[in-house]
């Protein structure tokens, strides 16, 4: 079994198109979705939900009123500048536990926090393990370990080949959770500037876990100057080019209507491209 | 006033409208530009403003002095994050668990410890003209994103016009980048993905009591959904920038709309004067509240 973790450092690359035609195009595979934040796959899987389960994670703090004697302590201690007027911002709060511990009164609690929901759901291209995090919720590198390590339990179960991955956008916490241990990251970038610098900087993370990574130059001939830097940028640190996606418009048609490029315009351009990306990173 | 612009998904064209707002902005006001997407920070891509001031973002991690340490276990008891481990004759410190909460330090009863600070990335300065960048940029590897964008929310200067660039999405860090704004703009694009992650980010900005509008970038293929979305939600659409190869490749050089393109000048401080009269500020041009068609 083999777990591949698609990622783009900057956002709207194309990225979950790419990983939808991979899921078309793969046999016998589970897909997790590691954008735990704005998860985006289910749009064009049209799953059917099994299994809903609540996340838990973390705590927040709260300070009874009747207890407290305004001694202002923990507004003094909180480094996260979360209690204001003895009252917690729920929203500010890291859970640290420091305002529990110290307050002279034991007014504060510690609640435990329901930060999302994560699901598994039937596709017709294999299972997929997804989730939905609670709005302004932390923790998203943990939930991200959550589905991965679901998808990784489904997929022993399946005796699936390919467990299939979307990554998270950035190089922060859940890209590194949704990273450690994988197989292999395949980069889907952009001719861009920004696409170039962001390019850099996760393919740099993958270099500091060690993991094998290739890259897919999508809408390769918006700017093929900048392309060009891309594939010279990627031969001198050794890491291969899998594939340049031209631009086109049926990438947008097809998400317009909720299908994978492979299925809705199979053979035209870039469905050849992606279909070449993924022999060379389900090898 | 303080204008941040985020949107749920990434690559719908945040950057491009914060640089080019703050350009506009710029040739009739001092602005300032946070960029505050501290993990992918883009706007000086565009800029390209020198930079002359560089200082790190460190967070107090703790060094146990085991001279002064009896082993009680005080420490990893309170640590929430298991970041600091007794074990019978040594402490260990797990730096990239810690987020300097500062709990075992204060708690420990032999005060046998002591904070020193550890680099999670930094914060840059740059100025042209009535233009300034603050730029906060996280460290390869590094997770906390959140005290970087503290740091950088630290420099803003009042006197000036406030752009906020935040991270995609809708956990911590767009959080702690949006407080303390005073209008929120959401970029978006009109697919499904664009929609989902738009009806999330509108979700999160209710959540922080920051009024929000949005701008419908690569518009002109099938935004009736998203039309639809914004008026049930009462949410007002400022400005739509069509979907054109020109803007395109100007953007994949590096070159901003407002130079390569200067007709869209008028139209990002039209969008600027419009969500100032939104929030009470300057004067309420006449018929405001429908949004700028821009073909
Ligand atoms: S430390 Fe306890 S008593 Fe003092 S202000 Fe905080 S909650 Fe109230
Ligand atoms: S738990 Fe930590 S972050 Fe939350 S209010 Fe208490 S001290 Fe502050
Ligand atoms: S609390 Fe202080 S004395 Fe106790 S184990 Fe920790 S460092 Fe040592
Ligand atoms: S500062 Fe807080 S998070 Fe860091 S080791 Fe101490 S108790 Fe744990």
């Amino acid at each position: 079994m083999k777990e591949l973790v698609v990622l783009s450092g900057k956002g709207g690359t194309g990225k979950t198109s790419v990983v939808a035609s991979f899921a078309a195009l793969a046999e016998n595979i589970v897909l997790v979705d590691c954008d735990v934040d704005a998860a985006d796959l289910h749009l064009v899987l049209s799953p059917r939900i099994e299994k809903e389960n609540e996340f838990w994670s973390g705590e927040v703090a709260y300070i009874d009123g009747e207890e407290c004697n305004e001694c202002g302590l923990c507004q003094k201690l909180c480094r996260f500048d979360a209690i204001k007027d003895f009252k917690v911002d729920p929203i500010a709060c890291e859970g640290c536990g420091f305002c529990a511990q110290i307050c002279p009164v034991g007014a504060v609690d510690m609640c435990q926090n329901m930060a999302g929901h994560w699901f598994v759901s039937y596709t017709k291209y294999g299972t997929l393990v997804h989730a939905r995090l609670g709005i302004a919720q932390e923790n998203s590198g943990k939930l991200v370990s959550v589905v991965r390590q679901q998808a990784k339990l489904i997929a022993e179960k399946e005796n699936a080949e390919h467990i299939l991955s979307d990554g998270p956008p950035g190089i922060g916490c859940p890209v590194i959770s949704s990273l450690s241990g994988a197989d292999v990251a395949l980069v889907v970038t952009e001719p861009t500037l920004s696409g170039i610098h962001d390019l850099e900087r996760v393919l740099g993370v993958c270099h500091h876990f060690g993991i094998p990574s290739a890259v897919c130059i999508n809408k390769y001939d918006l700017n093929e100057e900048n392309s060009r830097r891309i594939q010279d940028y990627c031969s001198s640190h050794g890491i291969e080019v899998a594939g340049r996606i031209p631009f086109d418009e049926v990438v947008i048609k097809a998400l317009v209507q909720r299908l994978p490029v492979v299925e809705y315009s199979p053979g035209c351009s870039v469905a050849r491209e992606i279909e070449k990306v993924w022999q060379f990173v389900a090898r | 006033m303080i204008l941040s612009i985020a949107s749920g998904k990434g690559g719908t064209g945040k950057t491009l409208l914060a640089t080019n707002l703050a350009l506009a902005l710029s040739s009739k006001a001092r602005v300032q530009l946070l960029d505050c997407d501290v993990e992918e920070p883009n706007d000086n891509l565009f800029l390209r403003l020198p930079v002359s001031y560089s200082q790190f973002v460190y967070i107090p991690i703790p060094k146990v002095d085991e001279t002064k340490c009896n082993y009680c276990g005080k420490c990893s008891e309170v640590c929430v994050y298991n970041a600091i481990a007794v074990l019978p004759q040594k402490v260990l410190v797990f730096p990239e668990l810690c987020h300097g909460c500062g709990a075992c330090s204060y708690l420990c009863p032999e005060v046998a410890i002591v904070e020193e600070g550890k680099p999670v990335g930094v914060v840059e300065k740059g100025s042209l003209g009535n233009l300034e960048l603050v730029q906060g940029k996280l460290n390869v590897g590094e997770v906390m994103a959140p005290p970087i964008i503290r740091a950088v929310k630290k420099y803003i200067d009042a006197k000036s016009e406030i752009i906020i660039d935040v991270s995609p999405g809708t956990s911590c860090p767009v959080v702690e980048a949006v407080e303390g704004s005073d209008f929120c703009l959401l970029v978006t694009e009109p697919t499904p993905f664009g929609l989902n992650d738009l009806s999330l980010a509108v979700e999160v900005t209710k959540e922080i009591g920051v009024p929000c509008g949005v701008v419908i970038n690569r518009a002109g293929m099938a935004e009736g959904e998203t039309e639809r979305y914004c008026r049930e939600h009462d949410v007002p659409i400022l400005l739509k920038i069509p979907l054109d190869r020109e803007i395109a490749v100007l953007y994949s050089k590096g070159i901003p709309l407002v130079q390569g393109m200067p007709q869209w000048r008028e139209a990002f401080l039209g969008l600027f004067e419009n969500i100032a009269a939104r929030v009470g500020r300057g004067k309420m041009p006449e018929g405001s509240g429908e949004g700028k068609d821009r073909q």
